[in-house]
């Protein structure tokens, strides 16, 4: 009998940690639904889809928004002295370093589609203000100019650009990139 | 012991007490009770068949969806995982041909647009008074939750069979049978003006007038197009609709019950580990 | 209760914080070393079990409420907006509405456990009857979850419930209204019952803390019913009972999973299925399953305030019980007689709730009464009477003597013993 004694700490030990081990997977188990349930539900993701934009009613050096993602979009149609100002600044001295070719799509430089929340702390900025020819954040006095980029003020960054596409030349899909393109 | 022979009479005596059920008294109950219908996805390891589900779809589309809503579907619903298998270009299709209001515009006005893959299936009617004063008073139902929404008292004993069959598809079966249901009314029986006869309906006398017909819709794989098949196919498409979860569920519950059996066996010998110096003195 | 261990900190971090709240050690001494009686049977693992099903209930309430609206026109909704849109959303109201049915059944095991035993009497009468101010809690939490959904049984059970208050003469009216917020049951009447069902079940951990301490002062019933004498009598807490716990709650998992994911409907009522309607009334307004004793009671008794006083008596009187049952043996296992009217008892109770299904219409209604009279009758007339008419058997003279006892007629014939 007493031998038997000897090796059943080790039988016992092995169940046990055997048990432990089974109930601890089952209890991460559990935090899989319950931190998964906090994610964007399916209509959220479906209400994020991409929109369709027609630009025929915007006139030449009109800005205006749209929402995206719950997330404000604007589409500057600049003329063609907005243009000339945003290729002219020397781009390489700036905070956030970005030529205005970079900032909008070849073939259609008289559209800037932007996301309108301010680099800073995440205000809209107001349009056709400030120095800059582009934006005027009121919370903390950030500027940006006509390509969207960050001149003045505390924002560290430009403007964010959407993923976006040319359906027609009239047309923009924002949320979707063209297949190919960056 | 004498603790589980006493639970076993108790039960018994419980069961007898209460089971005395003076069904006559009832004469205006439901006493037809609908018979029990083959589903795919009855069972702990039934899953839907989703060329059922498409056919379904397509009697709901044909036949159903010009006076009943399915307000909580919305068109993407039909790519999901589950259910009836479109592609997202197809349920994208399927959105495009209907109508769906959307705005204010920048002028005010409500406006109609396409519909998209985020939007639900559009109502026939724009509200409930639309609809009873386009159909003579009767109101049918949303079909959202519809299978859901129609279960059938089995009574004692059967309730205590179906925990353990698994018996979950009362709605089904009564939609089938309600649509399989019109018959001739037995004589002397008084229909109320408007309504129609339908062995199945509580009362009998149902205000939907008998919306299938053999032949009425084109399957194209080759189904029969019979009253009773489309009655199978739009309640299984139905019992989708109020359950679109029923695959992941069934498939999650094998893997929890797996996990849980293994579980609890290690939990009831780590037990016996645990208490056995106590419970065998001699061995110690 | 010396003899059993004391907690020693080891690490400089546990003596640092020991020093300053010793909750380390009221663990330790609450539920590792704490002395359980060696004799206890699996129908004392349902304390246990309870306890997990309110750490559920609460866990899943609280995902829940993330997603919930509490408002009539976006309620309903969003309860399916769960079941279809949310991640896991179908699991989780699936968990919390079976889980709320599995609740009540462990705590009528419980408290069956509780009358079987005499767990109520001397000097367990606090004990019990905090048990009792648990169970009306878990009454009214239940209750005020079930409108929330917005379904028509929803909508017609929080019409009727709320409308028993209209029984009570002068303050009835005035008190109905007051509940309501409005003429009826509407928006300020769910909203205001959303805020409270998130608010009881904290109020039923609170008085689970009461609970557990009364119990500790007084320590545990047994099946024999006789006190621990001495140490041989008990066991640490930590590793047997948990042990047996933690099996039984894998059990109990068990039939859990079976309805979450294989009939998570069965319990329910598929009117609740449809938006709830106040032009509208159900064909059969039916409570859920584990209000139907109470519901059959009320129905049975044709007057409208005596059947809500009959209502809420049912329940009352069970905080009574010490006091009705006066008996010196606790245990049933003893008391032959007791045993078979409380195996009666159940019995009525579970025939109870299955005509408070059933429509209050010809033989039913007969039945009801007869059941509702044994149900107090039992409790107020036969129980106080037992004492003075039973036999009851010999008790062992100490928990270890029966657990030998046992153990010698069970074992098997076999060498020397110890």
């Amino acid at each position: 009998m007493t031998t038997i004694s000897a090796a059943e700490p080790s039988r016992r030990d092995f169940l046990l940690v055997a048990t432990a081990s089974v109930a601890a997977v089952g209890a991460a188990a559990t935090l899989v639904p319950l931190i998964g349930q906090m994610n964007p539900d399916a209509s959220t993701i479906a209400a994020g889809a991409p929109v369709d934009v027609d630009l025929a009613p915007i006139a030449e050096g009109q800005i205006v928004k749209v929402f995206w993602r719950s997330q404000p979009i604007f589409i500057f149609h600049r003329s063609k002295n907005d243009i000339a100002l945003a290729q002219q600044v020397d781009w390489q001295s700036l905070r956030d370093p970005a030529p205005d070719s970079a900032r909008v799509k070849s073939g259609h430089e008289q559209w800037l589609v932007v996301i309108g929340i301010c680099t800073h702390l995440g205000c809209i900025p107001l349009a056709h203000q400030g120095n800059y020819d582009g934006w005027f954040c009121p919370c903390h006095g950030s500027q940006y100019d006509s390509s969207g980029r960050i001149r003045q003020g505390p924002a560290p960054l430009n403007l964010p650009l959407p993923p976006y596409q040319f359906l027609s030349s009239t047309t923009i899909r924002i949320g979707e990139t063209a297949p190919g393109n960056a | 012991m004498n603790a589980r022979r006493s639970i076993i009479l108790t039960v018994t005596f419980a069961a007898v007490l209460a089971a005395p059920a003076p069904r006559a008294a009832f004469a205006q109950e439901q006493e037809v009770l609908p018979p029990q219908q083959h589903w795919s996805f009855a069972g702990p390891f039934g899953l839907y068949d989703q060329a059922q589900l498409q056919r379904g779809f397509q009697v709901y589309r044909e036949v159903c969806a010009t006076c009943h809503s399915l307000k909580l579907i919305a068109f993407r619903n039909l790519a999901d995982p589950g259910g009836p298998g479109f592609t997202e270009a197809q349920a994208a299709a399927v959105a495009a041909e209907y109508k769906v209001t959307d705005g204010p515009n920048d002028q005010g006005e409500m406006f109609q647009r396409p519909g998209r893959l985020a939007d639900h299936f559009p109502p026939p009617f724009p509200n409930d008074q639309a609809a009873r004063a386009a159909l003579g008073g009767g109101l049918p139902p949303d079909m959202s939750d519809l299978a859901k929404a129609r279960g059938v008292e089995r009574g004692f004993p059967w309730f205590i069979f179906d925990a353990f069959t698994q018996y979950q598809e009362d709605g089904p079966d009564y939609i089938h049978a309600i649509l399989s249901g019109y018959t001739e009314p037995p004589p002397g029986f008084t229909l109320p003006p408007g309504a129609q006869y339908n062995k199945y309906f509580p009362g009998h006398a149902i205000a939907m007038p008998k919306p299938l017909n053999d032949g009425q819709v084109e399957y194209t794989d080759g189904t029969p197009t019979t009253v009773d098949q489309y009655g199978r196919d739009v309640a299984a498409f139905l019992m989708w609709a109020a359950e679109p979860t029923l695959d992941a569920r069934k498939r999650l519950g094998f893997q929890v019950f797996a996990f849980l059996i293994v579980l609890t066996g290690l939990l009831y010998f780590s037990k016996k580990r645990v208490w056995h110096a106590l419970h065998h003195p001699e061995t110690a | 209760m010396s003899g059993h261990s004391i907690y020693k900190p080891q690490s400089p971090f546990m003596q640092w914080l020991e020093r300053r709240l010793p909750i380390a050690s009221l663990v330790y001494s609450s539920f590792v070393a704490y002395p359980t009686p060696r004799n206890l049977n699996y129908w004392w693992t349902f304390g246990g079990i309870l306890t997990f099903m309110l750490g559920v209930q609460i866990v899943t309430g609280i995902v829940l409420a993330m997603h919930y609206t509490p408002h009539v026109d976006y309620a309903f909704n969003s309860v399916e907006s769960i079941m279809r849109d949310v991640n896991y959303g179908w699991l989780l109201r699936y968990l919390h509405a079976n889980g709320a049915s599995f609740f009540f059944v462990a705590v009528y095991i419980h408290m069956a456990r509780s009358m079987y035993y005499g767990s109520y009497k001397e000097p367990r009468e606090v004990l019990w009857i905090l048990g009792v101010i648990l169970f009306l809690l878990m009454v009214v939490t239940g209750f005020m979850g079930y409108v929330l959904p917005w379904g028509q049984m929803s909508f017609w059970a929080a019409t009727v419930i709320t409308n028993l208050f209209s029984a009570l003469p002068w303050v009835g009216d005035p008190i109905v209204t007051w509940l309501w917020g409005g003429y009826a049951v509407g928006n300020p009447t769910l909203n205001r019952f959303y805020s409270l069902h998130y608010l009881l079940p904290f109020v039923i951990a609170g008085v689970v803390v009461l609970h557990v301490w009364a119990l500790h002062m007084v320590g545990q019933n047994n099946p024999t019913g006789v006190e621990p004498k001495t140490e041989k009598d008990t066991v640490a807490f930590t590793p047997y009972a948990t042990a047996k716990d933690a099996f039984l709650i894998g059990v109990f998992c068990i039939v859990y999973a079976w309805f979450v994911f294989y009939i998570p409907n069965y319990l329910g009522h598929s009117d609740n299925y449809i938006m709830a309607n106040p032009g509208q009334t159900p064909t059969h307004i039916v409570p859920e399953w584990y209000y139907l004793p109470f519901y059959a009671i009320l129905r049975a008794i044709p007057n409208k305030l005596l059947g809500v006083i009959a209502l809420g008596g049912s329940i009352v009187v069970l905080a009574f019980l010490p006091w009705l049952d006066t008996s010196r043996v606790r245990s049933a296992n003893y008391r032959p007689l007791f045993r078979q009217f409380l195996f009666i008892f159940f019995a009525v109770v579970i025939g109870l709730g299955y005509l408070g299904s059933q429509p209050p219409e010809g033989g039913y209604v007969i039945a009801a009464r007869i059941l509702t009279a044994y149900y107090f009758i039992f409790l107020i007339v036969i129980l106080p009477l037992l004492r003075l008419v039973e036999k009851t058997k010999p008790l062992p003279n100490s928990i270890s003597e029966s657990v030998l006892r046992h153990a010698v007629s069970t074992a098997p014939p076999s060498g020397a013993k110890a």
